[in-house]
């Protein structure tokens, strides 16, 4: 059994190489390829979950030694995997997930001509990511970690002849160096203090290592998390990758890569829980980021950057939660997993949504669409409750259980966080019931608008089979996209209660993370008292503006918070500004050192090589009888200089 | 001579026939040469016999069959352990059945096989006179240009001669690396040596150039073996035997009974040193190390392209492999002569190599000035007189010779009016038109440089850290700076395929065969698996680089 665990990601490996050098002889079946391979690497999985739910708790982690590649003195660059609670969690979640997302795409990506690539991409960002969570070393960690950068990019990008959808991913590649750079330090932080980069060495020796360089790696480890998973200040790409097909921000954008970051600090709990600096800023990021995310949500009138906004919330809740250390660790996870499955939901809702109104994005120009998909007014409506955490639903458990947390940590800390999780939590009822309201229910603004005003420019390319102008006919999609969407809410509802009653989750993923309860000033009871009149008001808020007035087509100037949320509160002015400019300045600079020392020796260099190069050439003349005496002369030198060897 | 002397030889040879004893030949264990030369014999009787028709087909089929058997009974000898603990040597001590004998003559059949393979390609040049025809002339014997070759060329006559030329090249190789004494290595070098000569003839096309190579390849050659010749007896006055084990008792000093007739001679270590030198300058001769390499361009460009992917591979696998034996079987007691200028002609050779490739402008040309770069990062691997440094040369040229075969196919595919289209400037832009090709040639070029996860960086890496560990940093160094320089124009290539411009009137890529897919394909692979999983190869090259004494 242990030795199946290159299987889960050889299997979409393969697919992916199968898909994108098969050529053009596979269109016609790359896309069920593609699934089919995706949906075994999940059968797999749930075999192998089903043989760890065989063991004893505490002897569920098994290791799987491919090879070594170059083991050099103490460096030693193993492929080894591991599976253990934490890994399975995330095996499931990625090719469950990842599979019914597969089999959505078949229906969405229908009309494109280059399906047969998005498929491979799909499956090679499945093992990448698989990869990543499997490693058993930080090294083997990277190399997925770049993996799923490289398919998040070609995936933004795939409809690469706009140029906003380029942009947008070479901004997400950007970005995401800085966060690996990080990585990278990390790495080689953690070689220099440890001497290895493997898990299970690494964590046994924090015990004895001095808290400043935890303080370091784990500060870099953060600022890692903070490119992958899009928390501030990192966060601008993200918005920007919406640009992509929208199975792509469901799956890779929403409930899978996007968590890498939450995944890393979890998995180096036993580096944060000795290095309590590193862990406050955690938890400062965190929370900074969920009410950023929220604040950008609420004003975004783009459907999928509104819930981009809340994935980055989202998101920031894992990451407060994971910085609350052994108290937060499961919770992370546990709302990591649920959010997988609503967030995912919502967003193939949007792309259904998109997909029956000519892709449209602007969610003014929607409304009283429940009439027209019922289907996925539902699962979306589910999706909805789920997230801001209505009573019974998967959001409400995994939610309170991190603003109960945060309380619990205690001290001034503890009701700052504990305040702004719960001020989160308020907005984000406030934003998504805005969504909802706009998308499903009011006036249906789209009618007769279409030849008013002309498309966006920056229409998806499936349009073209809608005809341009027409007026849209919004229409419920087909089979294969309404059962990963159904699938998926029954997820959002029921994952929840289900991880949570008799504390599950808890029992669970304790042997791997660790898990101990805090000391909360304030009764669970409360918190969850608290919550839910939050949510009613932020409802209540939502409702009166967005319900019972009309919404203008045409975006209000609004307030200037409002003006500065819906350019994602200045993020890439401020970029622009400090970075960009400073950067230039930066570069100009060196660029002018560059061209008068750096070149003026490498120049000079190159230039002398080559003129030797030159003459030596000229030695080679054609002539047999010249090499012969070159040959001649070579031979006596060779005898007189070992004969002068012998002599000295 | 003395007169009893004279008497003794007289009497010896006096002596009744019965007194020579019978040798006693192990064939099991020398079968893979056996194989290999016998199926060379059958090449040529199809060539006395089979109808002209047929013949490729039958030459083609017995190369094949008789690599592949020989490659399987190589694999069988290791298998048994032959590679390790049953590692002795055979043939009346002639020939030393052990480790490196075995990986080498491994990688020479396969480098064979890949050479059968490119041989046998007959869709790249377009047919003459409704016959296919391959890289090989029509008639090798007619004058270019001439009448007679003309009427060959309409009679689609073809010179299936070189398919039985390359399996006598290839027992030539395999004895070569694992000759135990001196006769046997000379006799070795011009059984492979001489059909090389006549294969770098045989060209099609450029017939003058081809002719002109085989030429100059072939009066040097001579030239090379003469010294070695003369190496070889002075070697012989100095020990009295031309057995490896015998010269290198004498060079320890542990022999006691000499005979009387050499006694002027034997132990006089200006003849052993000399005679040394002498050998050695052979070796490097056929390696390609600088000052004996100038021979290498012209060749490389004249001869065939698929013959130079063959030579340029196995040539240098025989003879790295009789160059580590000599050093480390018959003279470690002399290391510390040999090592300094042995150094010398490392640095040189890198040095050289890399420095004059940077302003070549034909893609042969370039890639011989390459290979006379590498043999001066292999030399570095020998010089470093441990177990890892011959281990580390084993895995090196089994790795070279894969990228070798596979990036002169390449260059075959590559064609104009005028046939293969070698001078650099048309190979711009290359990437646009044909990206599969050129990013196959691109992971050759790239594993040529050294670049992680190419078996190229893998070689380079080992025999380095081999050479490092053996206290010849210095010429570590220097092996790197010489890498940085070669990466120069490698680079260059791969940025002219890509990032020029294709030129209008510029080369087309033909659509090989199978054949020459196969060829490419397997240096691919092998290049790629070398560079990702190393290990396992690396293991196996440190289990065989153990020499019987």
């Amino acid at each position: 059994m242990d030795n199946l665990i290159a299987l889960l990601i050889a299997a979409p490996l393969l697919g992916a190489a199968v898909l994108l050098c098969g050529g053009r002889r596979l269109d016609a079946a790359g896309h069920w390829i593609g699934t089919a391979l995706a949906a075994a690497s999940f059968v797999l999985g749930v075999v192998l979950f089903g043989d760890m739910l065989g063991k004893a708790a505490d002897h569920r982690t098994v290791t799987q030694h491919l090879y070594s590649w170059i083991p050099v003195g103490g460096f030693q660059a193993d492929v080894t995997f591991r599976l253990d609670q934490l890994s399975m969690t995330f095996v499931l979640l990625i090719t469950g997930v990842g599979s019914l997302i597969h089999l959505y795409s078949v229906g969405y990506m229908e009309h494109d001509e280059r399906r047969r690539r998005f498929f491979g991409y799909l499956n090679l960002f499945l093992a990448a990511m698989l990869l990543l969570v499997l490693a058993d070393n930080y090294l083997l960690l990277y190399v997925g970690w770049e993996g799923v950068g490289l398919a998040s990019y070609l995936l933004i990008g795939f409809w690469q002849h706009k140029p906003s959808a380029a942009t947008a991913a070479k901004k997400a590649f950007l970005v995401n160096r800085v966060g690996d750079m990080g990585l990278s330090i990390a790495i080689m932080l953690m070689f220099t203090t440890f001497g290895t980069f493997a898990f299970a060495p690494v964590f046994a020796d924090v015990a004895r290592t001095g808290e400043g360089k935890l303080t370091a790696i784990g500060l870099m480890l953060l600022l890692a998390a903070c490119g992958k998973s899009a928390q501030v200040p990192l966060q601008s790409w993200l918005g920007d990758a919406m640009e992509g097909p929208t199975p792509v921000s469901a799956l890779i954008h929403a409930a899978t890569m996007v968590t890498a970051g939450v995944y890393l600090i979890v998995r180096s709990g036993a580096i944060f829980n000795a290095a309590p600096d590193a862990r406050l800023a955690v938890t400062v990021v965190g929370a900074v980021t969920l009410l950023f995310g929220a604040i950008v949500g609420c004003a975004k009138d783009d459907i999928k950057k509104a819930l981009a906004g809340s994935t980055m919330s989202q998101i920031g809740y894992m990451v407060l939660a994971a910085g609350l250390g052994p108290i937060g660790y499961v919770f992370a996870i546990m709302h990591l997993v649920t959010h997988g499955f609503f967030k995912a939901g919502l967003f193939l809702g949007a792309g259904s949504v998109m997909h029956g109104m000519n892709d449209e994005v602007d969610m003014r120009k929607y409304g009283g669409l429940r009439k027209y998909m019922p289907i996925t007014f539902v699962t979306f409506g589910l999706g909805y409750l789920a997230i801001i955490g209505f009573p019974g639903l998967s959001g409400f458990f995994s939610k309170d259980k991190i603003i109960e947390a945060a309380f619990a940590k205690g001290g001034t800390e503890g009701w700052i966080l504990g305040g702004a999780a719960l001020l989160g939590a308020a907005i984000t009822a406030y934003y998504m019931t805005r969504v909802m309201l706009m998308t499903f229910f009011g006036e249906e603004r789209w009618r007769n608008r279409a030849t008013a005003s002309p498309q966006e420019p920056d229409v998806e390319p499936a349009a073209e089979h809608h005809g341009e102008h027409a007026e849209p006919h919004p229409h419920e999609s087909p089979k294969v996209m309404t059962i990963p969407m159904i699938v998926l809410a029954f997820g959002s509802v029921f994952a929840g209660g289900i991880f949570s009653i008799g504390d599950r989750f808890v029992h669970w993923l304790e042997p791997v993370t660790g898990h101990s309860e805090g000391h909360s000033p304030v009764s669970a009871m409360t918190v969850t008292a608290a919550t839910l009149v939050l949510l009613v008001v932020g409802v209540a808020i939502a409702y009166a503006q967005y319900g019972r007035r009309p919404v203008p087509v045409v975006a209000p100037r609004g307030s200037l918070l409002t003006r500065a949320a819906r350019r994602d509160l200045l993020q890439d002015d401020f970029n622009h500004v400090v970075l960009v400019r400073g950067g230039e300045h930066l570069t100009r600079s060196l660029v002018y050192v560059d061209h008068t020392l750096v070149d003026g020796a490498v120049n000079g260099t190159a230039a002398s090589v080559g003129g030797l190069s030159g003459r030596l050439r000229r030695l080679q003349n054609g002539y047999a009888r010249s090499y012969a005496v070159s040959m001649f002369g070579g031979a006596a030198v060779l005898v007189a200089l070992t004969l002068l060897m012998r002599a000295v | 001579m003395s007169t009893a002397a004279v008497h003794s030889l007289w009497t010896t040879a006096a002596d009744p026939i019965s007194r020579i004893q019978a040798p006693k030949i192990e064939y099991g264990q020398l079968s893979p040469t056996l194989i290999v030369i016998g199926a060379a014999l059958v090449g040529v009787l199809i060539e006395a016999f089979v109808p002209r028709a047929s013949r490729y087909y039958a030459q083609v089929f017995v190369s094949v069959v008789a690599l592949a058997a020989a490659f399987a009974a190589v694999v069988a000898l290791a298998a048994d352990g032959y590679g390790t603990t049953k590692a002795h040597i055979a043939a009346m001590g002639a020939i030393a059945v052990d480790g490196p004998s075995l990986f080498l003559q491994g990688t020479i059949l396969l480098a064979g096989l890949l050479g059968v393979f490119t041989f046998a390609e007959r869709r790249l040049d377009p047919a003459a006179h409704g016959n296919r025809v391959d890289s090989f002339a029509a008639q090798a014997a007619s004058v270019p240009g001439s009448e007679s070759e003309k009427a060959a060329m309409k009679a689609g006559f073809t010179t299936t001669e070189a398919f039985p030329l390359l399996l006598f090249a290839v027992g030539g190789m395999l004895v070569f690396p694992s000759a135990n004494d001196l006769l046997t290595l000379f006799v070795a070098l011009e059984v492979f040596s001489l059909p090389l000569y006549l294969l770098c003839a045989l060209a099609r096309r450029k017939r003058l150039m081809s002719q002109e190579a085989a030429v100059k390849y072939f009066l040097l050659g001579a030239f090379a073996s003469a010294f070695t010749l003369f190496g070889i007896a002075m070697l012989y006055g100095y020990a009295g035997s031309v057995s490896y084990a015998r010269i290198a008792q004498v060079v320890e000093g542990t022999v006691t009974n000499v005979d009387p007739a050499l006694a002027n001679t034997m132990g006089n270590d200006v003849l052993l040193l000399i005679g040394a030198a002498m050998i050695a300058m052979g070796l490097l001769f056929k390696v390609a190390a600088v000052p004996f390499h100038m021979w290498t361009p012209d060749v490389y460009q004249g001869a065939p392209t698929p013959v130079t992917g063959f030579m340029a591979a196995a040539t240098k696998v025989a003879a790295f492999g009789a160059l580590l034996r000599l050093l480390y079987v018959v003279l470690p007691g002399l290391r510390w002569d040999w090592r300094p200028v042995m150094w010398a002609v490392a640095i040189v050779t890198m040095l050289g190599g890399a420095i004059v490739a940077i302003t070549q402008t034909d893609i042969k040309r370039m890639l011989a000035y390459s290979s006379i770069a590498h043999a001066g990062f292999i030399l570095a691997g020998v010089i470093a007189t441990t177990r890892d440094g011959v281990s580390s040369v084993l895995f090196y040229l089994a790795a070279y010779s894969f990228v070798t075969i596979g990036a002169f196919a390449v260059v075959t595919l590559v064609r104009d009016a005028g046939g293969e289209a070698t001078h650099l400037s048309k190979w711009a832009g290359l990437g646009r038109r044909s990206p599969l090709v050129a990013a196959v040639f691109a992971v050759f070029l790239l594993a040529f440089a050294g670049i992680p996860l190419t078996s190229g960086f893998a070689g380079k890496f080992a025999v380095f850290k081999a050479a490092a560990e053996g206290g010849a940093t210095p010429l570590v160094v220097i092996g790197v700076i010489s890498s940085a320089i070669a990466a120069f124009f490698y680079v260059r290539v791969i940025v002219l395929m890509f990032f020029s411009e294709p030129r209008p009137e510029g080369p087309t890529v033909a659509v090989p065969s199978p054949l020459t897919m196969t060829a490419i394909g397997v240096g691919v692979a092998v290049t790629l698996a070398l560079g990702v999983a190393p290990q396992y190869f690396l293991d196996l090259a440190s289990q065989a680089g153990v020499f019987v004494r």
